[in-house]
């Protein structure tokens, strides 16, 4: 499953990201802000209108919003019992 | 000792880094761009415990050194010694977040590897206890191998001992340092060292995310914005109507009085119709311009600004830009120059310029004297039905004829002249924080004094240059001046060009200073008509919309307004864009693309019109 499918308000790990398939800097920057392999994420909030575009993650202690063309290029794997 | 050394505040966006600025330099700060780039340079000074004064830079927010953003490239450069012109920092303040560690501590070591002298302020330590979070900075201190100082910006805490940390930091024996690791390995190593760093952590505050909850929601979220817009829109264009009179009638007053002061000459006449009238006819849109920027400045230091980005983003994307280019073209609705100065913070390049080329449509506060006077000659204040009057309607359909405008050519834009990757938007989502006024106050000044200083050169050189151009030749005994002058000539050309369009040759005339600042084309229109400017305002305008009624036919009028929904933009805004887009090239295809607009605008309402039969 992609970051982008992820249920809003369920936690996933980033088991894989296609930096492939990001811009170069918007890949830097995502890595930035914690959004790489193994991060835990949730989808905190999702946009307003149709395709529901942009969303908010939450990152560890952090909020960041992307949009569903970053998140798409990342794999996640549910996690059991795990809170960020 | 030659120089005071330099001390330089670096940390992630969010940090609460300005706010530390702010605490440890005072309102006394130095605002200028970096040579060559469009980063602002704020510098201060901060006297150390010890009495030795030393040069404060508060650095581009960065994420790391490795630069994905004019902002980041600079800090990176300023860090490194590789900025020309700018010497290397003696001394580092890193600032980190205390309650996001895990993340602020990934660039910290990027920081500390660099092996520089080196000092780590715990900054916003109170917002963490707050949040349940117990640290230990001696922990931090033995990970990081430097002094770590908590500190808590807006509450003066720790500033002493982060002076004393720094006066030291060059003698401290730097130890073995932090290893190079690379961006997963930090980021493994940061998760580490904030584990160890929190004694304890209480059930997380829920604030942040209860408000995100509602101001995100997508039913919610989106009818607050309207409704805050609405309010902003209000205050930018009603609470600041006394501040504005009381200073026109400042402008008066000195006008006046220099002109009973001083005998009759040309001397006179410049100092006051043209230096006083000039200027003072822009300085009065400095409430408008200051209240926007009090509600600008609030919602970016609340942390709502990245919200709105957030819920405008869906709407931006769909013209090629993303929610960063919001908050520009908000500010462009009092002026177009702090919008245009507010795309600095938008990464991608293509995305920056096309928000630049758009911002002069939407309908800056300089345009309503122009559209008050034509609306209230020629369209009649009837109403339309549901309390809604007709004036205000097409006052309304203005501005949004710009938006769209706008959006239009964004749309174009994207797919011709600044196509590029398609542009993202990554942002981070600060957490919700009361806004300081002390950090208000000395941001509010800071603007208006860029917007002052502005006043005073380019404003003032247009001015004086319009005047000389409307004043010489001398006309001879019952000539016209007007017709006489420079200005009067250049008119006579231009007509023939805006005939066609059914513009007539005062028109014409009005268009050139105009130029300078937008609303000047009332005042201009004022003089070409003769009319006797008596001290009562609505009295003069009401006289002119008699003069205008006259004279030109509706189909003129309306396509005067739509001339001004898209063209004349005022020679600042040029400067700005020059400054902004280091050259020539944009501003003149900004001008040449506008004008078209307009031009095809004004020619296509008054064809139309006439068709009608109106």
């Amino acid at each position: 499953m992609t970051l982008d499918a992820l249920p809003l308000g369920k936690t996933a790990r980033i088991a894989a990201v296609d930096w492939s398939a990001l811009v170069p800097e918007e890949a830097r920057r995502l890595r930035a802000l914690g959004l790489e392999e193994g991060a835990n994420v949730m989808i905190a909030h999702r946009g307003v209108l149709g395709g529901r575009d942009p969303i908010a993650i939450t990152v560890g202690r952090m909020t960041v919003a992307v949009r569903r063309a970053h998140a798409s290029a990342m794999t996640v794997e549910f996690l059991e019992r795990v809170s960020i | 000792m030659s120089r005071p050394r330099k001390v330089a505040l670096v940390g992630n966006p969010n940090a609460g880094k300005s706010a530390l600025f702010n605490a440890l330099t005072g309102a006394r700060q130095k605002i200028a761009n970096y040579p060559g780039v469009t980063v602002e340079r704020k510098s201060g000074r901060f006297i150390l415990p010890t009495g030795e004064p030393v040069e404060m830079t508060d650095l581009p927010g960065a994420y790391g050194l490795d630069p994905t953003s004019p902002d980041e490239e600079v800090t990176s450069k300023v860090i490194n010694g590789h900025f020309p012109g700018e010497a290397a920092p003696d001394v580092l303040i890193v600032v980190l977040d205390a309650s996001n560690l895990e993340q602020h501590l990934v660039f910290a070591q990027e920081i500390l590897a660099l092996g520089k002298p080196t000092v780590v302020a715990l900054n916003m330590i109170d917002l963490a206890e707050r949040d349940g979070l117990v640290l230990d900075p001696a922990v931090l201190e033995e990970e990081l191998g430097v002094r770590v100082i908590p500190t808590v910006a807006v509450r003066r805490r720790g500033l002493v001992e982060l002076g004393e940390a720094v006066a030291s930091a060059e003698a401290r024996d730097p130890g073995p340092g932090l290893a190079n690791l690379n961006q997963t390995e930090r980021r493994v190593a940061a998760h580490a060292m904030a584990d160890a760093a929190i004694l304890s952590e209480s059930k997380r505050h829920r604030l942040h995310a209860r408000l995100d909850r509602m101001l995100l929601n997508p039913w919610m979220g989106p009818v607050i914005l309207l409704v805050l817009l609405f309010v902003v829109f209000q205050a930018v264009f009603a609470w600041a109507t006394p501040f504005a009179d009381a200073l026109d009638a400042g402008v008066g007053w000195l006008h006046d009085s220099v002109k009973a002061l001083m005998p009759a000459s040309l001397l006179r006449d410049l100092i006051t119709e043209g230096v006083i009238s000039g200027v003072g006819s822009v300085v009065v849109f400095l409430p408008q311009i200051v209240i926007l920027f009090a509600f600008v400045l609030a919602m970016e230091a609340s942390g709502y600004m990245a919200r709105a980005a957030f819920l405008m983003d869906r709407l931006m994307a769909r013209v090629g830009l993303s929610g960063r280019s919001f908050i520009p073209l908000l500010s462009s609705f009092a002026c177009a120059i702090p919008g245009i100065m507010a795309t600095r913070s938008i990464a991608d390049p293509k995305d920056r310029l096309t928000t630049i080329l758009i911002a002069p449509m939407m309908t800056c506060s300089a345009r309503l004297p122009v559209y008050a006077v034509i609306i209230a000659a020629f369209i009649p204040n009837t109403n339309v039905g549901g309390g809604v009057g007709l004036q205000g309607l097409v006052l309304f359909v203005l501005y949004v004829a710009g938006v769209l405008g706008a959006m239009l050519v964004a749309l174009v834009l994207r797919r011709s002249v600044t196509k590029g990757e398609a542009s993202g938007f990554i942002m981070e989502l600060p957490k919700y924080q009361l806004p300081r006024f002390k950090d208000m106050a000395i941001g509010l000044w800071q603007r208006a004094w860029i917007f002052l200083r502005r006043a005073g050169t380019i404003i003032f050189t247009v001015t004086v240059v319009l005047w000389v151009l409307l004043n010489f030749p001398q006309a001879k005994p019952g000539e016209s001046q007007v017709d006489a002058s420079i200005a009067g000539k250049l008119a006579n050309g231009l007509a023939v060009v805006v005939e066609p369009i059914g513009f007539n040759r005062d028109m014409a005339l009005a268009l050139i200073p105009a130029m300078a600042a937008r609303e000047v084309a009332v005042s201009s229109l004022a003089t070409t008509y003769a009319v006797d400017a008596g001290d009562n305002e609505d009295q003069q305008a009401a006289e002119l919309g008699q003069q205008l009624r006259s004279r030109w036919t509706l189909p003129t009028a309306l396509a005067f307004l739509a001339w001004f929904v898209f063209a004349p933009q005022c020679m600042s805004t040029i400067a700005v864009t020059r400054r902004e887009t280091n050259g020539w090239k944009w501003p003149a295809f900004m001008l040449a693309y506008l004008f078209g607009l307009a031009y095809v605008a004004a020619g296509a309402t008054y064809w139309v019109a006439v068709a009608a039969g109106l």
